[in-house]
C-alpha cells in the first residue's frame, strides 16, 4: 500500500459534502477518498458540520399522512443499488463511471493515449495513459485540473505523484509532468476547462482531440 | 415546547429499546443508556429493525429535513417526496451506520444531500467505497461518546455564531449557492466569502480543540 502525500484541499471536500462540486471533481474526490483515510476522516468532519446545520434547521411541519405513508413503504421491496466497487487499479467511483468497460484507449501521440469518460459544460473526466520516461506535452490551463495517479507514478516540477496523490493545477502552474521510469502511469484526470495542449495539439485541434 | 418538538422519548419508545437490548443475539453493550436518544433509536433500527425507534427518528428529523430541503431550492411541493426517501433511505441502508464515525444528524446529511442531487441532476453524486468493519468487532463506547460530544459542541458553536457567519456556513452546507453564487447573490467578492467561511471554519475549529485530550 502506497503512502498519500498529496491530498485533496480542504475547500474541496466541503464542497462535495455539499454537493457543489461539478461532477467530474466530484468523481476524482470520491476516487481519493476510497483510496486515503485522511481525507475520509476529512470529509466526514465535514459532514458533522453539515448535520450541525441539519440540527438546526427551523422545523417545518410535515403533511399529517407522511408517516404513516413511510411506514406503511418499510416493508416494500427494495433492491439496494450495487455499492462502488474496485475494478483492477480502478476504484470504485471510476469502475462506476466506466460501467466496468475496459478503457478505450485513444492515441495522443508519443505513446500517449486518453480515454475520455465524459465531457460536460462543467467539466470534463479523463483517463490518461502515459509510458515510462514519456512526458504528458507541456501544457498550460485555462482553468482547475485535477489529476489523480491510479498505477505508476509521475514527477513533474512540484513533485512526485504516486498512486492515491492528486496534483492541483491551475492558470498560473506551467509544468511538464513525466511519467517515472516502471510501470506505465494512468492517471484520473478531471478539468473544468479545455486543456491547452501545446506541443502537441495546436488551438486549432483542439475539438478534434476534444482536450 | 412547540407542537413540532419531536417528544423526549418515542411512545413507548423506552420498553421497546430495552426489549430490544434483551433480544438474544442482540448486543446489550452496543447501547448504554448514555447514548444520545437519536444514536439509540438508529442502533435499534439497525440491528433490531425497531419501528417504533424509527418513528421516533422520523418525529425528529422529519420536520428538519423539511426546512433543509426546502432551503436548499428544491420546491416545497416536492420537499415531502425528497424527505420521504431520505426516510426510507436511513431505514433501508441502516447497516451502513456507524457511530463509532458519524454521528446521526450527519449522517442523514449526507443521505439528504445525496437524495437532493439526485433531485436537482441527472447524474447523481459519486460516492467513495464503502467501509465495512469485520463482523464481529465491539462497539467502543468511547469512541462513540466522543463522536457525538463533538456533534453537540459543534452545533453549539454553530448557534453561538454571529448571525452573518452562521448564514454563510448554513448556505454552504445546504448546498444552497455556490461559493460564486453566494458571490453573486450578497455582492461580496468571492475572497471575503472564502474568508468568512474560513473564519466561521476556524471559530468551529475552536471551540472543538477544548475537545481533544
Ligand atoms: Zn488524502
Amino acid at each position: 500500500m502506497s503512502v498519500t502525500h498529496h491530498h485533496i484541499p480542504d475547500s474541496m471536500l466541503a464542497a462535495y459534502a455539499a454537493g457543489t462540486l461539478p461532477q467530474a471533481f466530484a468523481v476524482v474526490v470520491a476516487t481519493h477518498v476510497s483510496m486515503c483515510s485522511m481525507c475520509r476522516a476529512a470529509l466526514g468532519a465535514h459532514e458533522a458540520v453539515g448535520g450541525a446545520v441539519l440540527e438546526i434547521q427551523d422545523q417545518v411541519a410535515v403533511s399529517d399522512g407522511l408517516k404513516s405513508n413511510v411506514l406503511d413503504l418499510l416493508d416494500a421491496p427494495f433492491t439496494a443499488p450495487p455499492a462502488p466497487t474496485r475494478n483492477g487499479i480502478y476504484p470504485g467511483p471510476v469502475a462506476d463511471v466506466m460501467k466496468t468497460r475496459a478503457p478505450r484507449w485513444k492515441t495522443l501521440g508519443m505513446g500517449v493515449r486518453q480515454d475520455i469518460l465524459f465531457g460536460q459544460k462543467d467539466g470534463s473526466l479523463r483517463l490518461l495513459y502515459i509510458p515510462p520516461g514519456q512526458a504528458v506535452p507541456d501544457h498550460g490551463h485555462n482553468g482547475i485540473e485535477l489529476t489523480l495517479v491510479l498505477q505508476g507514478s509521475f514527477s513533474d516540477e512540484t513533485g512526485q505523484f504516486g498512486v492515491g496523490d492528486v496534483e492541483i493545477a491551475d492558470e498560473t502552474l506551467e509544468h511538464t509532468p513525466v511519467a517515472d521510469a516502471g510501470e506505465p502511469c494512468i492517471c484520473l484526470a478531471a478539468t473544468d476547462a479545455p486543456l491547452r495542449f501545446r506541443a502537441l495539439a495546436p488551438r486549432l485541434l483542439q475539438p478534434l482531440f476534444r482536450i | 415546547m412547540t407542537a413540532l418538538d419531536p417528544p423526549e422519548t418515542p411512545p413507548d419508545g423506552e420498553p421497546a429499546l430495552r426489549r430490544a437490548m434483551r433480544a438474544p443475539g442482540g448486543k446489550p453493550a452496543a447501547c448504554p443508556a448514555t447514548y444520545s436518544r437519536e444514536t439509540q433509536w438508529m442502533i435499534a433500527v439497525r440491528d433490531q429493525r425497531d419501528r417504533v425507534a424509527f418513528a421516533a427518528l422520523f418525529d425528529h428529523f422529519a420536520p428538519r429535513l423539511k426546512g433543509f430541503v426546502i432551503r436548499s431550492g428544491i420546491p416545497a411541493a416536492k420537499a415531502e417526496e425528497v424527505v420521504q426517501d431520505v426516510m426510507l433511505t436511513i431505514w433501508r441502508k441502516a447497516d451502513q451506520f456507524d457511530p463509532h464515525r458519524a454521528q446521526v444528524a450527519a449522517w442523514v446529511y449526507q443521505i439528504a444531500r445525496n437524495r437532493q442531487i439526485d433531485v436537482m441532476r441527472r447524474d447523481g453524486r459519486p460516492m467513495p467505497e464503502e467501509l465495512r468493519e469485520d463482523p464481529g468487532t465491539e462497539p467502543d463506547a468511547s469512541q462513540i461518546l466522543a463522536v457525538e460530544q463533538e456533534a453537540r459542541q459543534l452545533k453549539s458553536a454553530l448557534t453561538r455564531l454571529n448571525a452573518e457567519q452562521r448564514d454563510v456556513i448554513e448556505k454552504a452546507y445546504l448546498g444552497e449557492l455556490s461559493h460564486q453564487q453566494i458571490s453573486d447573490q450578497t455582492g461580496l467578492p468571492l475572497g471575503t466569502i472564502k474568508s468568512r467561511i474560513r473564519l466561521g471554519l476556524n471559530r468551529l475549529r475552536h471551540e472543538l480543540k477544548d475537545l481533544k485530550p
